[in-house]
């Protein structure tokens, strides 16, 4: 590992104008607490982005402040070149903004069918507030064989979530954040309890998203998985980002190694 | 065998068919055992009129249930209305006061359902808590208002708008029937086609999916309440009518609202609702009292069997999910393959056990059975 990629400053792997996203020397405190400390984290137009880090180095609190739960203590974020006003920042706007969140588990409505699911909170509705169904069932259904490539195995617009499997339910929610112009999507542990087939499932959506030609954020535990995706790796640590190493650098045992050893590092650190 | 399964499939996702079936039975059954009420008309035209009040508050619950709240004070509600109503005829000209009364039930209703959706929403007051509270206060500020006195509406059956909500139409049926259909239709279509019912069903199926999906979980809440409060106004409105009479007791149906609800298939846990299984399911609730005591058993049974209906109904309800017919087969062969696997090793407790087991496959092959009558 050469030392000078641990602190190298951010390099996109593809630049086309503005970057998707740029947070620009975020800090955000909670009471006293220092959750973030000056991250500078830039994902590129088309680039899949792995956010690495152990329980509490504060990948959360990045989501969080990228989809307008709630704005950082202090600093900049540009989304698609445009500056973010936290003060009218909030969910919604996330949305309007092309940034859309699969959750692990809190994506879907799990008792509805799924073209509902496809077009809750946007509709297609008439002047009344009444639903397109039969056009909302279209694209729904298009949705699923072009954009997210589910064939056959009995599964339809009209298929309840409840009799699908946590690798299929993933792949709806990201379609459907495909399908709505999302610019950025971020990816909040999407593998947590699936079995392996079913992340494969999974990383093969995240396939789909690069494909598509949009800019992702991947958040896993899993380093193998976050290897497969990712076009570049961000190890977060104790709210400051440690390193940012493109994948073309590194393989995935130097990966793995990099990681033990900087775990190991901060231990050393610790107690020095 | 593959068609045969394919029509019960399509019949299964007819809404309300499995409770359909179980009125047609009980209609069946009673036109057995009491032949000389249940072969006339009569017995059927007094449902379609004793039914219809239930019924539109039921309606309007099963929105709420589907949200995953519940909603207690619309007797208080029907109460109110009634009173807004008769408070209206007397004070103005029967002319246009009937219509300012009916606009005062209304308002009233819409007013009492905003609140409780305020204290649900804004507060975060659990619904069963904040309802049950507002049944006690607004049924009593209605005997406050009416002294505790009924009120008789004065030529009410030459009024037009008697004729309009409670007249007969083709010699006798009337026309509240028709209302309460009607309603039963348009909310059909509200919480199946429109976005506002979409939104009832993801906040009742998950409200944290549903705000982040961009639902207004708040809002919906709010309005769902109002709406349902102007609902059960509707139904002391067609009440007081038709009695005409308002008397502070009318909208003592809770119980048998929430029973046709349930019995109609939906869900307490909330997140689908079956507005015409509870439909269905109003008549079914509101027949057996009338049928029991016509087959001339003592009149101390009827509780009894309404009791076990509506036991029966829920656990077939239960057995076959979504009143899905298909699903219903599909647990029958289970059924059937744990049994031949007993056969094979099972004693003792396990076949105890599978003797429960066969009686309730028993009931289920057999579809809805309320041949226990």
């Amino acid at each position: 590992m050469p030392p000078d990629l641990v602190n190298s400053p951010e390099a996109p792997v593809e630049r086309s104008g503005s970057p998707a996203l740029r947070m620009v020397n975020i800090e955000k405190y909670f009471g006293l607490i220092r959750a973030l400390t000056n991250i500078n984290l830039e994902v590129g137009r088309n680039e899949i982005v792995g956010l690495i880090g152990d329980n509490g180095a504060g990948k959360s609190t990045i989501v969080k402040i990228l989809t307008g739960v709630f704005p950082p203590t202090s600093g900049e974020l540009h989304i698609a070149g445009r500056k973010v006003d936290f003060r009218r920042y909030n969910v919604q706007s996330a949305h309007a903004h092309g940034i859309e969140t699969v959750y692990q588990d809190r994506s879907l409505g799990e008792k509805q069918v799924l073209w509902r699911n496809f077009f809750i909170g946007r509709q297609i509705v008439n002047g009344l507030g009444f639903i397109d169904v039969k056009k909302e069932k279209a694209i729904a259904s298009e949705i699923m064989l072009k954009t997210i490539g589910f064939r056959g195995k009995g599964i339809t617009v009209d298929s309840h979530v409840s009799e699908l499997s946590g690798g299929e339910r993933q792949g709806i929610a990201i379609g459907r954040a495909m399908y709505f112009e999302a610019d950025l999507i971020i990816l909040d542990e999407p593998t947590v309890a699936l079995s392996l087939k079913e992340v494969a499932k999974v990383i093969n959506f995240v396939h789909k998203i690069k494909e598509a030609g949009k800019a992702s954020i991947y958040i896993s535990h899993s380093i193998p998985d976050v290897y497969e995706v990712c076009d570049r790796f961000v190890v977060l640590d104790r709210g400051e980002i440690g390193a940012s190493i493109p994948k073309r650098d590194i393989s995935l045992r130097e990966l793995d190694e990099f990681l033990l050893e900087f775990a190991h590092g901060r231990k050393d650190k610790e107690r020095a | 065998m593959n068609s045969v399964r394919a029509f019960f499939r399509f019949l299964g996702q007819l809404e309300g068919f499995a409770i359909a079936v179980v009125l047609a039975v009980l209609y069946l059954v009673l036109i057995f055992a009491a032949p000389a009420v249940f072969t006339r008309p009569l017995i059927y035209i007094s449902f379609l009129e004793t039914v219809p009040p239930t019924l539109i508050a039921a309606l309007g619950l099963t929105l709420v249930i589907t949200a995953g709240e519940i909603d207690l004070s619309f007797p208080a509600v029907v109460s109110l209305s009634g009173f807004a109503l008769s408070w209206g005829w007397k004070t103005f000209d029967p002319a246009y006061g009937a219509w300012i009364g009916i606009a005062l039930a209304l308002a009233a209703g819409a007013l009492v359902g905003y609140i409780n959706g305020l204290m649900v929403a804004r507060m975060g007051v659990p619904s069963i808590m904040a309802t049950l509270a507002a049944n006690f206060f607004w049924y009593g500020i209605s005997i406050l208002l009416a002294g505790g006195l009924q009120v008789t509406l004065k030529g009410s059956e030459d009024n037009f708008v008697h004729s309009l909500f409670v007249g007969r139409v083709f010699g006798s049926v009337p026309l509240q029937a028709f209302w309460s259909l009607a309603l039963a239709i348009l909310l059909w279509f509200i919480l199946n086609r429109h976005k506002f019912g979409e939104s009832i069903m993801f906040v009742g199926d998950n409200a944290n999916v549903a705000r982040v999906m961009g639902v207004n979980v708040e809002a919906t809440r709010i309005r769902l309440f109002a709406l349902h409060g102007m609902i059960a106004a509707f139904s002391g409105i067609i009440i007081t009518l038709d009695i005409g009479v308002f008397y502070p007791d009318q909208g003592n149906f809770l119980l048998p609202a929430m029973a046709s609800v349930f019995v109609g298939g939906t869900s307490i846990a909330g997140g689908a609702g079956s507005i015409f299984g509870t439909f269905f399911g109003s008549y079914v609730i509101g027949s057996l009292a009338a049928g029991v005591v016509a087959t001339t058993i003592s009149g101390y049974w009827v509780q009894v069997v309404e009791g076990g209906v509506m036991a029966a109904v829920v656990v077939l309800n239960a057995a076959t999910g979504k009143g899905d017919f298909a699903s219903l087969f599909s647990r029958f062969r289970h059924w059937s393959r744990r049994e031949e696997f007993r056969g094979r090793g099972g004693q003792g407790v396990q076949e105890f056990r599978s003797a429960g087991v066969q009686e309730s496959r028993s009931d289920g092959v057999q579809g809805n059975r309320p041949d226990e009558l």
